[in-house]
């Protein structure tokens, strides 16, 4: 089956070698592992556990908050890579670097200092509070950890694409008369659509998998703040492991599914448009 | 087309400006200002505490590790998606994407089970005496998890974009496939590389959800910086909290740090081929 | 509105370089200027502030009489067909042609008509639904070119418009370009390093170089009268002699002193031996230092008295080779002196002709 092909630079089997292992070791027999243990929970048991209400209600949190989180982070990554690129100003470096601060800085110390920030009496909390909106321990506290996480998803994904931007498009639409709002949403936004898609598809899928920031500000509250890594954290401390792994087949295959959906609706523009 | 700043430029810089320092920067100075609220005393008590330094140094191991066998992974298997046409590809560079969709607390899950009580493989381990959940190499493994597609990701697109010629010339000439990497390949790709091991090491660093599951929280033993933190959140013991917090916060700092250096040599490196 | 273009002592610099160095010009109406430089000439530059896409540091903007510095690149009436096209990928070739009239508000009933004539026009009826990204390089540019007139534009400008297609396709729609411009009657400025190009297409060319001006006139007059040395050398093949007296026939040179000249290969008559010379006398002795097949010719490099020189024969004439006698006759050169070109003819046909 497999056709012998002859490479110019050596190393083939070697490399092919060293990925094969390594991914069979880290990725493959893991996963295996997990997939076997979880064929042996039958359907019956697994229905039960996925459709149970509690569990129901912490993948609409944790869905809830990642699409939440995605939008905002659409919004402001656009505004941060459309500033990053378009404008000159002081300190532009710096504020370039700080847009990887959360890939950079552990989950869990995010988690702390927003819990902290957001509380009743945080720095930030207390206006959130006497406005009658609880930012800590409460939806709105999950969705300001994910937007945190989320940051350099979109705004990365979007800065070289408007970075390599022809000049003439927009002074194209210029030579028509075309206002500068009309020349951002007819012609530039649509070439950054793919990218801004892209990124916040990634960061839904970081989201919806997100344990570390969110653990601290969720405040757990079963039918309330309770996101569906977290539960299988539980499910775990109660050595229920067969619920556990439930769980978590329907989180990966809900990312999955969006993946899969970005991936083809990049597809369908190459096909349809040819980009 | 860069333009001219209007009050519409001004204002959209300002509003960015804004929301970059309410979530990035007020997180940053809230560490500092809570570790140090009970004095430098107290700060420095808590970061030398036994538990907190064993913390960091199982950071550090798991760190290191998982860098290193990362980086060889990572050289190895990009050369081999950049170099070489050969049926199969795709599905290996989607597997090494996978672990992106897939949440940290899952591939912790993963680990519990290939090793765990419940696993084919345990009756053996056990009669060995090799315990591997809640114990060290559970920890480095998950880390390695969760790490391992950052410097592929990282040199594909570099290695992609360099193409095939250099490498196919040096064979030509008869080099060996180390000859090739070393004195062609590895010097155009130095700085991507490095990027990405500095990446790598940052998520290795901070990994918190994998690492929980599979850690088993035995304090002084296999608890991370991280893990540490979160005991001593929930013990109410804020200041510790922050300060062991802070050490995570300046290494954070210094990987952006070293990351822009790096970016910057890498786009250099880049006009000087172009 | 008449489309007549007038630029007065447009000065334009960008950081420390001198885009347009006092330009004045004058483009009258229905015609198709080249705006013919090297690279770096600032005729691209030239272009872009006619369109308002930059604004000249100082000097004045005319279009149809009515100075446009202050007025906005989109209501100067204005079509504009970028190098590469600049054509919207998110839209089909249709939605592109339509742009200008959505911008501004013309009525779906009408948008719609002028679409279908103009495709029918660029003959890619059948393509109106298709992406850019789908068609070839010649299509995308004819697409540009619908797209810019749509809105029925006094004035059309074009940014190297050949410079993205196969060398084969060029030469087709250079043609066709020409034609349709002309069908329309609509003036045009285009810009081009393409001397061929320039020729080919334009009624007039402009010839730019370091940010001035430095000839204007019909592709004939430049070709002919070459006013400058720089268009004397840069149009056409050229070979410059540091003094041209040492040549039969150019002795007396002229009376200001300066004796450099430019030969062009249609300047020379090489022969092989007396035979072929209607006047040996006055032809003088070379080398043959290398000789070319150019399909429909031989070029023929030839030394002369210490100069190489570079002509051209005619491939049913004996053949030369490397190394042979020839004679060569040198029927005029240009000559410059204080920035003026003059054309001086070989002395021995004068005296011929007198005596005939």
């Amino acid at each position: 089956m497999m056709k012998m092909t002859k490479h110019v630079i050596p190393g083939f089997h070697f490399t092919l070698g060293i990925t094969f292992f390594y991914l069979s070791l880290i990725l493959l027999l893991p996963l295996a592992a997990f997939l076997l243990y979880s064929s042996g929970m039958g359907m019956a048991k697994f229905l039960d556990v996925v459709c149970d209400a509690r569990v129901f209600h912490a993948y609409e949190v944790s869905f809830g908050t990642s699409l939440a989180a995605a939008i905002i982070n659409a919004v402001f990554g656009l505004l941060l890579a459309w500033v990053l690129v378009r404008y000159e100003f002081p300190g532009k470096r710096i504020f370039d670097g700080l847009i990887d601060l959360p890939f950079a800085l552990p989950t869990a110390v995010a988690g702390i200092a927003l819990t902290t920030l957001y509380a009743e009496n945080g720095w930030l909390g207390r206006f959130f509070y006497a406005a009658g909106v609880s930012s800590a321990f409460s939806v709105v506290g999950i969705t300001i950890a994910l937007v945190f996480v989320g940051i350099p998803f979109v705004a990365r994904s979007v800065q070289p694409v408007l970075k390599d931007l022809d000049p003439s498009l927009e002074e194209a639409a210029v030579m028509f008369g075309a206002t500068p709002w009309q020349t951002f949403r007819r012609v530039v936004f649509p070439e950054l659509l793919s990218p801004l898609l892209s990124g916040a598809a990634l960061a839904f899928a970081r989201g919806i998998g997100e344990y570390g920031s969110v653990v601290f500000i969720a405040g757990n509250l079963p039918y309330e703040t309770e996101i569906a890594p977290l539960l299988i954290m539980a499910k775990l401390e109660q050595f229920d492991y067969q619920a556990a792994a439930a769980i978590a087949i329907v989180m990966m295959a809900l990312s999955f599914l969006i993946l899969l959906a970005l991936n083809s609706y990049q597809r369908y523009r190459v096909r349809r448009q040819g980009v | 087309m860069q333009k001219e700043k209007g009050a519409l430029g001004w204002a959209l810089i300002g509003i960015a400006a804004l929301f970059l320092l309410v979530m990035l920067v007020l997180p940053l100075v809230l560490v500092a200002s809570e570790a140090l609220a009970k004095g430098w005393q107290t700060y420095l008590r808590a970061i030398t505490e036994p538990f907190a330094v064993k913390a960091l140094y199982l950071t550090l191991e798991a760190t290191v590790l998982a860098v290193i066998s990362n980086t060889v992974f990572g050289l190895a298997s990009a050369f081999l998606l950049t170099k070489f046409s050969f049926r199969g590809k795709s599905l290996i560079g989607s597997m090494i994407d996978l672990p992106f969709a897939i949440s940290p607390v899952v591939a912790g899950l993963f680990f519990i089970m290939l090793f765990g009580r419940m696993s084919p493989l345990y009756p053996f381990l056990r009669a060995e005496h090799i315990t591997i959940v809640f114990a060290v190499p559970g920890i480095i493994l998950a880390t390695v998890f969760v790490t391992f597609p950052f410097i592929t990701r990282e040199l594909v697109p570099v290695m992609e974009a360099q193409g095939r010629d250099e490498e196919e010339a040096a064979a030509t000439f008869g080099a060996s496939g180390w000859q090739i990497f070393r004195y062609v390949t590895l010097p155009n790709i130095k700085w991507a590389l490095v990027y990405g091991v500095i990446l790598c090491t940052a998520r290795a660093m901070g990994e918190f959800g994998a690492v929980s599951v599979v850690s088993g929280h035995v304090r002084g033993k296999t608890n991370t910086l991280p893990l540490h933190i979160e005991i001593l959140y929930n013990e109410y013991n804020f200041t510790a909290a922050f300060a062991v917090a802070s050490i995570l916060v300046i290494l954070a700092v210094l990987i952006l740090v070293l990351r822009n250096l790096a970016e910057g040599r890498a786009k250099r490196g880049e006009s000087h081929d172009g | 509105m008449t489309a007549e273009v007038h630029l007065q002592h447009i000065q334009k610099t960008f950081g420390g370089f001198k885009a347009s160095n006092d330009v004045n010009l004058t483009i009258e109406k229905g015609r198709i200027i080249g705006l013919l430089g090297p690279s770096g000439s600032g005729k691209t530059t030239i272009l872009r502030m006619i369109a308002g896409l930059e604004t000249p540091d100082s000097g004045d903007i005319y279009i149809g009489g009515q100075r446009v510095n202050d007025i906005e690149p989109g209501k100067r009436g204005i079509g504009f067909v970028f190098q590469n096209y600049a054509l919207f990928r998110y839209m089909t070739v249709r939605e592109n042609i339509a742009f200008g009239l959505t911008i501004q508000k013309t009525p779906k009933k009408k948008i719609k008509e002028r679409v279908d004539a103009l495709t029918e026009l660029v003959g890619l009826k059948d393509f109106g639904h298709r992406y850019p990204m789908q068609l070839s390089g010649g299509q995308r540019q004819r697409v540009a070119f619908a797209r810019a007139l749509a809105p029925e534009p006094e004035l059309l400008l074009l940014d190297e418009p050949f410079a993205a297609i196969d060398a084969k396709v060029r030469k087709e729609l250079r043609g066709w370009l020409r034609k349709a411009i002309h069908k329309l009657g609509i003036t045009s400025i285009f810009v081009t390093h393409d001397q061929d190009e320039a020729v080919e297409v334009a009624d007039d060319i402009v010839i730019v170089n370091r940010g001035h001006i430095e000839q204007t006139g019909t592709p004939v007059e430049i070709y002919q009268q070459p006013r400058t040395p720089f268009v004397a050398d840069f149009i056409g093949e050229a070979v410059h002699v540091p003094d041209f007296t040492i040549f039969k026939g150019f002795e007396n040179g002229r009376a200001s002193g300066a004796h450099e000249g430019i030969i062009r290969p249609e300047f020379l008559e090489i022969g092989a031996d007396d035979s072929e010379m209607r006047m040996p006398l006055a032809s003088e002795d070379g080398t043959v230092r290398g000789v070319y097949f150019r399909g429909n010719s031989a070029e023929v490099d030839v030394e002369v008295k210490g100069q190489l020189l570079k002509g051209t024969r005619s491939l049913e004439k004996p053949p030369l080779h490397e190394g042979d006698t020839a004679k060569v006759f040198i029927h005029r050169i240009y000559s410059f002196a204080g920035g003026k070109t003059e054309i001086l003819e070989n002395r021995a046909k004068q005296i011929d002709s007198v005596i005939i």
